[in-house]
C-alpha cells in the first residue's frame, strides 16, 4: 500500500520541525498551512516557513497503556502537548525519562526517532519526540 | 426566514452491545423499521433518508452508506434520495440536523434520519486504529497520540488546573451504569462502585478501562415531520425546538484551551437561542460521554455548571436522575454503549422517551424540555439538540 | 590543500546491559566472560533507535558546534553494518535532518567495522582535491550477536560524526594509510539477523595481522613512531585486543586510555573508532598528535595521523553534549528487555 508519499510530504515539518509564521499579523503556526486563521485572506501569500528549535515545555502528559501496533513494543510510552517556546502547541511522545521525572511544566528538547514503519518490508517513518532538559 | 417546526413521530433503536449474530444490514433496518412502526406511518410515505456512520469503510470495508440503507429498507424502487454523512463521534447528531433542515426548509415532509455502527467485526487493534481517525491522523496519531490519551492529556491539565479528582471522574461512570441498569436497551446493565472504576486496567493514566466508553454495534432512528401534520401520526410528538452546530481545530493542541470544548459550547448557545429555552430549563439531557472527563467538560461547556466545577457537581449528585440536570439517563455512551455513529440518535432515541413520559424507571419527573449532545473527534465537532413535549 | 575535521558530534544510546545479565540465560559465567573481554557493560538501542537516529544525533551535535551553513556540505556518507534498508541510503535521512539536501552526494558505506572510516577517507579525497567544501562522515552502528553467541556480550550501538573541510581546521589530517585482504573473519550474509564468525580466526590472521600491517605502514608514511603520538585509538571489539595491539605497537596505556570506550558501552561496530576518536578530541590540545586505527572484518584497516590544531581552542565543544555526558545516567536492562528491544523475540504475524 503506496502511503510512502503522504509521509514523505511531511518530512520537513517531521524532521525539523518546520512550520510557519504570518507575515500580516506575526503568529507562528505547526504544521504548517495555507491560510491564518485570525488573518484569513489577509495571510494569503504572506505565510512564511519558520523552523522552530525543538525546545519547550509540557503543557500535559499522560502514560499510554494502549498503545496500537509496534508502538504496542515500546508501552507504555508517555504523549505529551509540549508549548514550544516560539508559541505553537505539538503532540509527540516523552521519551529517555521515567513517568516520574516529568510534570507539567518540565522543560524538553525535541529529537529525531523512528514514529513507525509499514511492516518489515515497508518505509520506515521518522519524526520528532521530545527528551526532558537536564536541570533548567 | 420562516421556516418550518420541526417534529420526532417515531423513535426505534437496537440493543447495543457485541451483536454477533447481526450484520451491519441488520441493524440498520431493524432499528429504522421500529422507527417507522412508531411514527405509524408506510414506506411510500418516506421522502428521504439520512444515515449517520463513521466508518463503515474500515469497519466493515462498505462505503456508499445511504444507497445501502435504503436498498435494504426496500425503498430502492422509491427512489428516495439518501445520504450519509459523517463527523467522526458526531455523525448521528449531525444526521439528525440534516434531517431537521429537510424538514425545516420545506423540501420534504416526512424523513428517517438513523444511524449505526458495526465495529465488533474487526480486531480490537484494528478498531482502536480506526477510531483514533476522528482525531489529527498526521499530527497526533502518527506521532503516538491514541485517541483515548487524548482525553487523558485533557484529564490530567484539568486536574492541575481546576483540582478535578480521580474519584469524581469515577462518579460518572458510577452513575451512568446505575442509570443504565434501569435500561434494558443498554450494553452494561450492572451497577458498579468507585473502586471498579480507580481499580481498572490503566488505559493512558490517568483514564482507566472503566473511564472509556466500550465499542459497540448498534443502531437507532427517527422519523421527523413538521410539527403541524404531527397529530397525523401520533399523540406523542416531541418537538426538536433548537439545533446548533459548530467546528473547531481538528487536533487538541490547537484548541484556544484544552479544558473547554467550544464547539460544544456554541453549538449549545445556537441550539437555546432557536428554542428559546436557558439551562435551567433543561430537565434531562443525554451528553456526549465517551470518557468520564467528556461528560465532565460537556456539562461546564453546555453550561449547567461553572468550568472547572463539573467533577464537584457529579459528586454531588447534582447530575443524576434526582438531580438539577438529569444528565445520561440512559446510561450514556460509557453504559448504553456507543456504536460511533448511531449515538447521535441514541441520544435523541432517550430523550423523546423520556417527554413522552415511557422511561419507566428512570423516568425524570415532569421532563418537558430536554437535550442531546453528540462530540466528534476531541471536540473538533459538537451539535446540540433541544427537544420540547409537545 | 590542509584537511581535516572542522567538528564531530557522538551519540551513544542511554540503554546498557551488563554480562552476567546475559550469561544468567545461556548458563556461562557472564561476570567472567565480561572480565575475560574487559567489558562491564554494552550499550543498547531503544525501540525506536536505529543506526539513522542515532547518526542524525551525532550529526546534529556536530553542526551545533560550528556556524557553518548546512548547505555548504555536498558529501554526507555514512558508514554501517546495520542500515536499516538494505537498497535505500541512510545518508538521504540525515541529509534531510540536518537541511544539507538537495545539493550534494550520498551514499552509504559498508566494511564491518571500518566503513566509517572509509567515509573519512572518501570525504578527505573530495575536499582535498578541491571538489567540495564540506563533506560528513558518519560511522554508526546498532550492531546484533546471535543469542548465546560470545559476540552477545559486546555487540552494541552508537555513532560519530565528522564534519570534514578545509577551513577552520580543528584536527589535521597529515597522512592515511590502508591494509586490505580477503580474509572471511566475520561475515553476515544478505538476508541474515546474525553475523557469523571464525572463533580465535578473527584474532591473529585477522585483526592483529590487519591493524598491525597498516600501522607499521602508517608509521613509515608518516615517519613517526608511538612517542610522537599524545592519543592513540585502535578498533576496540572488546577490551583485551586494542590494549594488546597498543602494546604491540609501542604505545602505553596512557596513549590509549582518553579512546577506550569499550569497556563502558560495548562494541560500537563502525561506530568504533569515530567514537574513540571524539572522545579523544573532547580533551585533547593544541598540537597533540593523534593515531587512530579501524579495522573492518573482511577485512581491512585504515589508518590516521592526525594534528589537534590551535583552531581547537575557539571550537564551541560544549555547545553539544562530549562523550563522557553522552553516555553518563545508563539505564540497565534485564535479558527479557535486552531481547525485546533487540527483535529477538519471535513477535509472529507477517
Amino acid at each position: 500500500m503506496a502511503t510512502a508519499p503522504r509521509f514523505w510530504r511531511q518530512n520537513q515539518s517531521r524532521y525539523n520541525m518546520v512550520g510557519i509564521r504570518c507575515d500580516s499579523c506575526g503568529r507562528n503556526f505547526f504544521p504548517p498551512r495555507a491560510i491564518c486563521p485570525v488573518c484569513h485572506r489577509k495571510s494569503v501569500g504572506k505565510m512564511v516557513p519558520v523552523k522552530y528549535k525543538g525546545e519547550g515545555k509540557i503543557f500535559s502528559f499522560t502514560e499510554v497503556h494502549d498503545g496500537l501496533d509496534e508502538r504496542a513494543s515500546l508501552k507504555p510510552y508517555t504523549v505529551a502537548i509540549v508549548e514550544l517556546d516560539e508559541g505553537p502547541k505539538v503532540t509527540g511522545q516523552v521519551i529517555d525519562c521515567e513517568p516520574c521525572d516529568i510534570e507539567i511544566g518540565t522543560r524538553v528538547r525535541s529529537v529525531l526517532r523512528k514514529l513507525s514503519e509499514e511492516g518489515s518490508a515497508g518505509v520506515i517513518h521518522y519524526g520528532y519526540k521530545f527528551v526532558p532538559v537536564k536541570g533548567k | 426566514m420562516t421556516m418550518r417546526k420541526v417534529a420526532v413521530i417515531g423513535v426505534g433503536d437496537t440493543k447495543f452491545g457485541e451483536l454477533w449474530d447481526a450484520s451491519f444490514r441488520d441493524i440498520g433496518i431493524r432499528a429504522g423499521l421500529s422507527a417507522v412502526e412508531d411514527a405509524n406511518i408506510t414506506a411510500e410515505k418516506i421522502d428521504a433518508v439520512f444515515v449517520g456512520n463513521m466508518s463503515a469503510g474500515r469497519f466493515i470495508e462498505q462505503e456508499h452508506i445511504g444507497a445501502l440503507i435504503a436498498d435494504y429498507a426496500g425503498l430502492a424502487r422509491d427512489h428516495i434520495p439518501a445520504t450519509r454523512v459523517e463527523a467522526a463521534g458526531a455523525s448521528g447528531g449531525l444526521a439528525l440536523r440534516q434531517g431537521y433542515m429537510a424538514i425545516a426548509s420545506g423540501l420534504h415532509d416526512i424523513v428517517v434520519v438513523g444511524g449505526a455502527e458495526k465495529m465488533m467485526d474487526v480486531s480490537d487493534v484494528a478498531s482502536a486504529f480506526i477510531q483514533s481517525s476522528a482525531a489529527d491522523q498526521e499530527w497526533e496519531t502518527e506521532l503516538g497520540a491514541t485517541f483515548p490519551s487524548l482525553h487523558a492529556l485533557i484529564a490530567r491539565r484539568h486536574m492541575h488546573e481546576h483540582g478535578t479528582t480521580r474519584e469524581q471522574l469515577a462518579d460518572v461512570a458510577v452513575k451512568n451504569h446505575r442509570h443504565g441498569s434501569m435500561n434494558p436497551k443498554a450494553q452494561f446493565q450492572k451497577e458498579i462502585t468507585r473502586d471498579t472504576v480507580i481499580g481498572s486496567l490503566m488505559v493512558s493514566s490517568p483514564l482507566r478501562m472503566f473511564d472509556c466508553a466500550p465499542s459497540s454495534d448498534g443502531a437507532a432512528a427517527v422519523v421527523l415531520c413538521p410539527l403541524d401534520q404531527a397529530k397525523k401520526y401520533t399523540d406523542s410528538a416531541v418537538e426538536i425546538a433548537g439545533t446548533g452546530q459548530a467546528s473547531d481545530t481538528l487536533a487538541l493542541h490547537h484548541r484556544r484551551d484544552i479544558l473547554a470544548f467550544d464547539a460544544t459550547r456554541v453549538a449549545a448557545e445556537r441550539a437555546f437561542k432557536m428554542a428559546g429555552v436557558a439551562h435551567k430549563d433543561i430537565d434531562v439531557a443525554e451528553v456526549h460521554d465517551n470518557f468520564t472527563i467528556s461528560e465532565i467538560l460537556a456539562i461546564e461547556d453546555l453550561g449547567f455548571f461553572k468550568k472547572g466545577e463539573g467533577g464537584k457537581a457529579t459528586e454531588e449528585g447534582r447530575t443524576s436522575l434526582e438531580g438539577d440536570v438529569a444528565v445520561n439517563t440512559s446510561g450514556g455512551l460509557k453504559a448504553r454503549g456507543d456504536p460511533i455513529g448511531a449515538t447521535g440518535l441514541a441520544q435523541a432515541v432517550e430523550i423523546v422517551t423520556q417527554l413522552r413520559g415511557k422511561a419507566g424507571k428512570r423516568q425524570v419527573k415532569d421532563a418537558s424540555v430536554g437535550l442531546t449532545h453528540n462530540v466528534g473527534g476531541t471536540g473538533a465537532t459538537a451539535v446540540v439538540h433541544v427537544f420540547r413535549r409537545f | 590543500m590542509e584537511a581535516g575535521i572542522v567538528s564531530y558530534g557522538a551519540y551513544v544510546p542511554r540503554y546498557r546491559i551488563a554480562p552476567e545479565e546475559i550469561g544468567k540465560v545461556w548458563g556461562v559465567d557472564g561476570k567472567s566472560m565480561g572480565k575475560g573481554l574487559m567489558i562491564s557493560s554494552k550499550s543498547i538501542p531503544g525501540p525506536d533507535e536505529d543506526t539513522i537516529t542515532i547518526a542524525v544525533e551525532a550529526a546534529r551535535s556536530m553542526m551545533k558546534r560550528v556556524d557553518v551553513d548546512p548547505q555548504d556540505i555536498e558529501a554526507i556518507y555514512v558508514g554501517s553494518e546495520s542500515h536499516p534498508y538494505a537498497v535505500k541510503p541512510s545518508g538521504t535521512i540525515v541529509a534531510e535532518a540536518i537541511e544539507a539536501s538537495p545539493d550534494l552526494t550520498v551514499a552509504d558505506f559498508e566494511f564491518a567495522c571500518k566503513a566509517g572510516t572509509a567515509a573519512i577517507q572518501a570525504c578527505m579525497g573530495l575536499v582535498g582535491s578541491g571538489h567540495i567544501k564540506y563533506g560528513v562522515a558518519i560511522g554508526a552502528d546498532t550492531s546484533q550477536g546471535a543469542p548465546g553467541d560470545p559476540l552477545e556480550y559486546s555487540a552494541s550501538a552508537g555513532g560519530a560524526a565528522f564534519l570534514i573541510g578545509s577551513k577552520k581546521v580543528i584536527a589535521r589530517i597529515d597522512g592515511m594509510y590502508s591494509y586490505t585482504t580477503d580474509t572471511p573473519d566475520f561475515w553476515r550474509r544478505e538476508g541474515q539477523m546474525y553475523p557469523s564468525h571464525g572463533g580465535r580466526f578473527t584474532g591473529e590472521p585477522a585483526y592483529f595481522k590487519h591493524i598491525l600491517s597498516c600501522a607499521k605502514g602508517m608509521f613509515a608514511k608518516a615517519g613517526t613512531s608511538p612517542k610522537d603520538y599524545a592519543h592513540a585509538v585502535f578498533h576496540q571489539p572488546n577490551g583485551k585486543f586494542p590494549t594488546r595491539v597498543a602494546k604491540q605497537l609501542g604505545f602505553s596505556d596512557a596513549q590509549i586510555k582518553a579512546g577506550l570506550l569499550v569497556p563502558l558501552i560495548g562494541n560500537t561496530y563502525s561506530g568504533a573508532v569515530p567514537l574513540g576518536l571524539a572522545a579523544i578530541l573532547d580533551e585533547a590540545k593544541p598540537g597533540d598528535r593523534v593515531f587512530a586505527v579501524a579495522y573492518g572484518s573482511g577485512a581491512g584497516s585504515d589508518a590516521f595521523d592526525i594534528t589537534v590544531t590551535d583552531e581547537i581552542k575557539s571550537f564551541a565543544r560544549d555547545r553539544a553534549p562530549t562523550v563522557k555526558q553522552v553516555i553518563e545516567n545508563p539505564k540497565f536492562l534485564d535479558y527479557a528487555h535486552y531481547a525485546k528491544f533487540r527483535g529477538k523475540i519471535n513477535l509472529g504475524g507477517g
